[in-house]
């Protein structure tokens, strides 16, 4: 019994306050201590190894591709499953052009509408309006992607596409024949999607920026606005670059709904009109009809690069939002 | 120049941003309008009691519906839960009870970075660990797919509630002579509870409507259930291959079955919500 008090600090370290413990009692304690943080521990490295796995186990799939093109899988556009040539280039475009097409909208309409929400709105507005706005980022992708075939693509088929076509027809982006689906139906749905993601993270950001910064400027004699764009949106400048990289990883791996109204064609096209293809796309299409190991690990590449890219973008993203958290940073002029 | 930059100017200027802003918070907001308004229309017209009874009738056939799909995404969720829930609610109360510095700081930065993973690219890696040793498509992959998404959400969550419960009680247990252990499981935990379920909630909203994971892992069905280790049906994956087909009367379930998600989703979303509103302002 006498061992039970050595174990924590040395000799004399430690006055017996409590009443010794029964001898047994002390060990399962001890035991139960360990062997619960050793559990919740355990728990934590699953997520460790997984996110390391993840990468490993798809290199693995991939290799056979791998080893079979190197870099030209990355800069070759011809993708014939049967005879088994792969080039990834056309969806890496697709999944870029959609995805920047869908930022150009969406990051205008969301930063805006998170000053609208943190800064301007009246106190009533606020809360209905977050409301919606997360309840539209609560919609499932293929919902998007149903609604983006029977009343996006239409539309656009019969109402914006030729309207375009006769002004702006003389630049290359809108040549070609109005299908609906294409390239510009993909980037605004994909727009759609990711807006409420901005506004909601860009509205944390704003929120964050302390009131001080709002009370200097208005203080000076600043309008509302000024004070917005002096005082907030510079302050809180790198969270708001955070929340648009947000968007753009999510628009990047966004699967269904793209799938649904870009058109599934491995080319590239100038024109936004046109059918094009993304890496999450013809992961989405070709995976289950892949029947040779070569086909197989040549989309399993693409899967590959495609989690290279937004580990990339979300860690960048992710060290910029945190940032913000960690007290004030310095406002240039 | 001077001219532009009078008072009269800047404040024209900052009515004309405000009104912007308040624009555009009005077009993120409408194709919310316009997506439920359709839903409700076209899918409000489609549900009828074979809908929700029956398997889906084939190729060719008018009628017929999508009870399988139903409750194959049940079982997915029920399965993505049992392994997801458990392993992110000890993995939330790690990060919250560590006093490491190291370990903590990477799972929370992986956490997250895995949060923002392509779910289809997750759909690979389910795929590769458990649909290729098993040689088939199966209900059971479809699980570790969505168990995957979930998982970042829950522990975060959970870590966060975790934290917002007083030192205070911890200490008086430990005071009283409780177990660490026992006082998390008995204390801590317990009065964390209703922030925990709302997180698990969220994690479950989110899962529900995933096509992409599924595509290559549960692969769909157009029978009844028939075992875990068996292709399964799910919602998503019904709508979106009714959706992409050339008849009309799949269109018309596609609508269906996306009003039928949603309201899945939706309600999911809501309790979450209620569960939060009474108890969270008791914890602080």
């Amino acid at each position: 019994m006498a061992v039970v008090y050595e174990r924590s600090g040395g000799p004399g370290a430690e006055a017996p306050i409590l009443p010794p413990l029964v001898g047994a009692r002390r060990v399962r304690r001890r035991f139960g201590d360990r062997g619960f943080r050793e559990l919740t521990r355990g728990a934590a490295l699953t997520l460790v190894v997984m996110v390391a796995g993840m990468a490993a186990v798809m290199a693995h799939a991939a290799w056979p591709s791998i080893r079979r093109f190197g870099w030209s899988f990355i800069v070759k556009s011809d993708w014939d499953p049967v005879a088994e040539h792969f080039g990834a280039l056309p969806f890496i475009f697709g999944t870029l052009v959609s995805s920047l097409l869908a930022l150009l909208i969406a990051v205008p309409l969301g930063i805006g509408a998170a000053i609208y929400l943190a800064e301007l709105a009246p106190r009533g507005v606020r809360p209905p309006v977050t409301f919606l706005v997360e309840l539209l980022a609560a919609v499932p992708s293929v919902v998007y992607g149903l609604w983006g075939i029977f009343v996006l693509a239409p539309w656009l088929r019969t109402w914006v596409q030729p309207a375009l076509g006769h002004t702006l027809g003389f630049l290359p982006l809108f040549q070609g024949p109005p299908y609906g689906v294409g390239m510009l139906a993909a980037g605004l749905i994909l727009a759609i999607m990711i807006v409420p993601f901005i506004t909601a993270v860009s509205r944390e950001v704003l929120l964050a920026v302390p009131r001080t910064q709002r009370e200097a400027a208005l203080a000076l004699g600043a309008t509302g606005w000024e004070t917005t764009r002096i005082a907030v949106l510079r302050y809180g400048r790198s969270g708001l670059i955070g929340a648009v990289l947000l968007g753009l990883g999510r628009a990047l791996g966004e699967t269904m709904a793209v799938t649904m109204l870009i058109g599934n064609r491995p080319e590239i096209s100038l024109s936004l009109f046109a059918p094009g293809y993304t890496m999450a796309s013809v992961i989405a299409n070709e995976f289950t009809e892949a029947t040779s190991d070569l086909y197989l690990g040549a989309l399993i590449e693409i899967g590959l690069l495609l989690l290279i890219l937004t580990l990339a973008v979300n860690g960048l993203a992710r060290l910029l939002v945190w940032s913000m958290g960690r007290g004030p940073m310095v406002v240039r002029e | 120049m001077t001219r532009l930059t009078t008072t009269r100017w800047r404040q024209r200027v900052s009515t004309v941003m405000g009104t912007l802003t308040a624009a555009s918070a009005g077009a993120v907001v409408l194709p919310l309008v316009l997506i439920f308004g359709f839903l409700l229309w076209q899918g409000a017209s489609a549900i009828n009691v074979d809908f929700l009874t029956h398997l889906p009738k084939p190729v060719g056939e008018i009628g017929g519906g999508m009870a399988n799909a139903i409750i194959g995404t049940l079982i997915l969720l029920g399965l993505a839960s049992l392994l997801g829930l458990p392993l992110g609610i000890l993995g939330g109360v790690y990060l919250a009870e560590s006093r490491d510095r190291r370990l903590p700081w990477a799972v929370r930065f992986l956490a997250d970075v895995l949060n923002g993973v392509p779910s289809i690219v997750i759909g690979i890696f389910a795929y590769t660990l458990v649909v290729l040793p098993m040689r088939r498509f199966s209900a059971v992959a479809g699980g570790v797919a969505l168990a995957v998404i979930m998982l970042p959400i829950v522990v975060r969550t959970t870590e966060e509630m975790v934290r917002l419960v007083p030192a205070s009680l911890r200490e008086a247990g430990l005071a009283l002579g409780v177990p660490e252990w026992k006082v998390v499981l008995r204390v801590v935990l317990p009065t964390a509870r209703a922030g925990i379920v709302t997180g698990a909630m969220v994690a479950v909203a989110r899962i529900a409507g995933e096509t992409a994971p599924l595509l290559f892992t549960a692969f769909g069905n157009r029978f009844w259930h028939q075992g875990l280790d068996q292709p399964i049906a799910a919602l998503p994956l019904q709508i979106f291959a009714y959706a992409i087909a050339p008849y009309d009367d799949w269109h018309r379930q596609a609508w269906a079955g996306a009003l039928v998600l949603i309201m899945l989703v939706l309600a999911v979303s809501l309790m979450a919500r209620l569960v939060t509103r009474g108890r969270v302002g008791a914890v602080r």
